[in-house]
């Protein structure tokens, strides 16, 4: 039987048909395909996957190239946007642009397309110097580099601060058995410059999705860069998100992962520090039941003097669903005064959940801060028991402690619609009415 | 005085040889390098060994074979060669002694440039010693005292031959041969090591303490140690090492099972200090160490380690929690200095409900030293409020050395509370600066912050030990503990 591998080594020549190939940027995919041959798909026997299987996967015949479903009525998905304010919007279905439900601009800065990046001679330069530049070149990332030929394209000039926040979104409708994408989006922010960011991968089809996306981020001197990922898709969706992020001296990058939904999510985040007092924040809360499965893989590699870190991870287990933390922080010896803090907190539900953690510290460097921290437990009794005492149901008195612990990440959300959004979703997931409008 | 500052200090760890580094010249029989079933088969004939014992070694020893070298762990070495290596070595006059002055003069004088002269601590210490030179015991003390209360304390090779019955119960029943690499070569190859009994309600009453040294260039040494507690025992047993110096690498691939029966209790510590190699990190011993535990209900195992030697540590006492209420304690200091590599720690599995485990780390680097804490907390989903606590603190000196931390932790229980933390940190200058304010000497003063960060670990050694472990913790960082 013809194994997706294979399948997909050997749509490879269909792919070039509709690509310039006498392009550097080809040279890259060639590469990448190769590479993808020689590494396969991952495997639980690698120890970055050691917990994330994804053969329940890989047997489906994925549709590689899909062709536009139906089209789709705003009126539709317009849940899925954050709609109550004014943003560009960026939005894909099935892998491909539609200008109908996006809003781009090249106004002083580009917030377009990826194809038109990788074609346009205006868009050469910054190809040359960022695309796939940050991609580390393991199984999954080379795939997607493979194949890349749309995403978002965003690139911040120097000392512009943008003003409304920028939404990705990839639908997916595909009417075929099973689709999968490989979105490949490159941002990058100049100097001073200030951008926020909000992506999101939604399936509005019943059949079974992979999404395998990679995003480079490139966050110039003094540029700060806020980043939402919001996961709370269907559970015939699967997502594998990559991003790399390479931060120059005093730059600020925050990423939050909000996983709620889908069946197989696995985030690979991964912070470069190249400079010094850079900060990068990274933050996430996740809840899930059934047999959901969500895998943080977190790296942040301290290469130069002066620079913070900062991880909070929540993460809710209930029914039979698996959740996994992997962080890691690597201090160079160079990188003296470094500050780096990691927090993990788990609390099952279920006593047919699981959870896997893997808090790591690799240290070089003698005049460090370091400090990781991890638990695993349960609501706090007493506080329940304080609660009922006061009237409130057991029920409703659980789902406020619940809020409570995850409630924590979102004190540092800055777009106040992600923030009443989140809110709700987690009110939402966990049944609890929070007693206030937000 | 001049001052004496942190970069002397590093000076004076760069050029401090292994203090204790000496070769006794004691005749040593020993066999040809290389292994096959044959060798196999010679070394348990030699040791007059029964049939089973023989099938068992030559199954390790097939399954051995097939098995490859691990490379997950955190260090770099090159590879042992199997085959040049001579896995059966003894000192030729094995002494059959009851008294010390029949032991062989040289031997006693090399411990006592060890300073652990067997008088001594038979009067003082009451500890009873049975000593192992190159994989053979050469003396046992005490005997007869641990006899009465009907406490089993022999060479293994001797338990094989006197209580069969017992060994072939217990050998292999918590390290199977098939466990790992090492193992399995362990339970192919091995020489001697200690064999020890505690029958039903009885507390040990002494501290119970084998020695072990590699004496022979070019000899693996393969010890095998089994404890066991029957219901409601308690037995505290000590294990120390140092190794005379050797330009080879000199490998060690031990075996340590501990049984603990309802309501036992074992206390294993051990202070291992062998040859690290020297200041351009050539030589010193490779220590592939398997270590394990069963507690059954209401049973405890406490491990405590002070690893200051070997040029690479491979080793993770573990507990297996299998009855209700049993705890796991790992206390643990390793030290690293010059080119060592260590990569150390402990696996809890609970299985048990209401079991409850303690991890207490100190890793200590200095030079350029490579020091990883590698640990496992796994709670099934039957042990219900199991409690897991886990502290891995690095110190760091210089920065030439790395520190790093893998903890793996995996709960299948919502009743489960497990808790993990992790510190990185220096010798603070300011802390420094405080002592010397004070009148207290750079020297002083370091050891005074390197004890205090060992204290949690070195307090649950026993007392005879306590000051041994001081001692090496001396050699290790020589010029920093005063």
């Amino acid at each position: 039987m013809e194994t997706l591998k294979d399948k997909i080594l050997s749509s490879y020549v269909a792919f070039e048909n509709n690509m310039n190939i006498n392009s550097a940027v080809h040279d890259i995919r060639s590469k990448a395909l190769e590479n993808f041959e020689k590494l396969g798909f991952p495997t639980k026997k690698l120890e970055a996957w050691k917990y994330t299987s994804l053969n329940s996967l890989l047997k489906n015949d994925y549709s590689l190239f899909p062709d536009r479903g139906r089209s789709i009525e705003l009126a539709d998905v317009k849940k899925y946007f954050i709609h109550d304010i004014d943003t560009y919007k960026v939005v894909f279905i099935d892998g491909k642009y539609s200008s109908f439900l996006s809003e781009t601009t090249h106004d002083n800065f580009d917030v377009c397309l990826m194809s038109s990046a990788l074609t346009k001679p205006k868009y050469k330069a910054i190809i040359e110097n960022y695309f796939n530049k940050a991609a580390k070149q393991d199984n999954l990332t080379s795939l997607n580099t493979a194949f890349a030929s749309e995403g978002a394209y965003i690139y911040i000039p120097k000392n512009i601060e943008v003003q409304k926040p920028i939404q990705i979104i990839n639908f997916t409708t595909g009417s075929e058995a099973a689709t999968m994408i490989q979105p490949r989006n490159l941002i990058v922010v100049e100097d001073n410059a200030h951008v926020q960011i909000i992506e999101r991968h939604q399936s509005l089809t019943t059949n079974e999705v992979l999404s395998n996306v990679v995003t480079e981020v490139f966050a110039a001197r003094n540029a700060t860069i806020d980043y939402y990922k919001i996961q709370n898709d269907e559970l015939n969706a699967s997502l594998v998100d990559n991003t790399y992020i390479k931060q120059e001296t005093n730059s600020e990058v925050a990423v939050h992962t909000f996983s709620f939904g889908g069946n197989i999510t696995r985030n690979n985040l991964n912070f470069f520090q190249n400079g010094e007092h850079i900060n990068s924040i990274l933050k996430g809360i996740t809840i899930i039941e059934g047999k959901q499965h969500v895998d943080h893989h977190t790296l942040v590699h301290h290469i130069e003097p002066n620079c913070e870190s900062h991880q909070d991870y929540k993460g809710i287990f209930n029914e039979r669903s698996t959740g996994v933390f992997n962080g890691k922080v690597v201090v160079e010896k160079e990188a003296q005064k470094t500050n780096a803090y990691q927090q993990n907190n788990n609390v099952l539900i279920s006593d047919k959940a699981t959870i896997n953690a893997k808090p790591q510290l690799e240290i070089f460097a003698d005049d460090v801060r370091c400090s990781h921290g991890c638990t695993i437990g349960q609501l706090d009794d007493d506080a329940l028991f304080y609660m009922q005492q006061r009237g409130i149901s057991e029920k409703q008195g659980r789902g406020l402690l619940m809020f409570a612990f995850a409630n924590t990440v979102l004190e540092s959300v800055r777009i106040p619609e992600v923030k009443s959004r989140i809110t709700k979703l987690i009110a939402n997931k966990l049944n609890v009415n929070i007693g206030f409008e937000v | 005085m001049s001052k004496y500052t942190e970069d002397d200090l590093k000076e004076e760890l760069k050029t401090k040889e292994y203090e204790y580094g000496f070769y006794t010249a004691i005749e040593s029989e020993k066999f040809a390098k290389g292994l096959n079933e044959d060798v196999v088969r010679a070394i348990s004939k030699k040791k007059n060994e029964p049939e089973w014992m023989t099938e068992w070694r030559l199954e390790a020893f097939k399954i051995w074979s097939k098995m490859e070298e691990p490379e997950w762990a955190n260090v770099k070495y090159p590879k042992p060669n199997f085959q040049d290596i001579a896995y059966y070595s003894a000192p030729k006059k094995k002494p059959k002694l009851n008294s010390l002055d029949e032991v062989d003069p040289e031997l006693l004088a090399t411990f006592e440039r060890l300073g652990i002269s067997l008088e001594e601590q038979k009067k003082l210490a009451n500890v009873a010693v049975d000593v192992v030179m190159d994989s053979v015991s050469v003396a046992t003390t005490f005997k007869e005292t641990l006899a009465e209360k009907g406490i089993i304390f022999m060479p293994i090779s001797e338990a094989i031959e006197k209580h069969p019955d017992l060994v072939k119960k217990y050998i292999g029943s918590v390290v199977p041969p098939s466990d790992n690499f090492y193992a399995a070569l362990n339970s192919a190859v091995f020489s001697d090591g200690s064999f020890c009994y505690i029958p039903k309600g009885v507390k040990c009453p002494m501290e119970l303490s084998t020695y072990f040294r590699i004496n022979e260039g070019g000899t693996g040494q393969f010890e095998r140690t089994l404890v066991v507690a029957d219901e409601s025992s308690y037995v505290s047993y000590l294990e120390g090492c140092t190794a005379p110096q050797r330009d080879e690498n000199q490998l060690h691939a031990a075996v340590v099972e501990l049984i603990a029966l309802d309501d036992a209790e074992i206390k294993y510590s051990t202070v291992q200090n062998w040859f690290p190699g020297n200041a351009e990190g050539k030589g010193g011993v490779f220590n592939f160490v398997t270590k394990r535990g069963l507690c059954e209900t209401n049973a405890k195992i406490s491990w405590t380690q002070v690893e200051t030697g070997s040029a690479v540590t491979w080793k993770y006492p573990s507990c297996i929690l299998k009855g209700n209420y049993s705890v796991g304690e790992f206390y643990s200091i390793a030290v690293t200095n010059n080119f060592q590599q260590a990569d150390t720690g402990t696996k809890m599995i609970h299985l048990g409900k209401n079991t409850k485990s303690t991890i207490i780390s100190k890793g200590i680097s200095a030079g350029q030293s490579q020091n990883s804490y590698r640990g496992l907390v796994q709670v099934n989903s039957r042990a219900e409020n199991s409690r897991n606590f886990s502290q891995c603190d690095s110190l760091l000196m210089g920065n030439a050395c790395g520190a790093h931390t893998f903890p793996y932790i995996e709960s299948k229980n919502k009743s489960a509370q497990i808790e993990h933390e992790a510190t990185t940190s220096k010798i603070g200058e300011d802390q420094l600066f405080y002592c010397n304010q004070r009148g207290i000497d750079t020297e002083k003063a370091i050891a005074l912050i390197v004890n205090g960060f060992s204290k949690e670990v070195l307090n649950k050694l026993p007392m005879e030990f306590a000051v041994e472990a001081q001692k090496l913790l001396e050699i290790s960082l020589e010029g920093s503990v005063g």
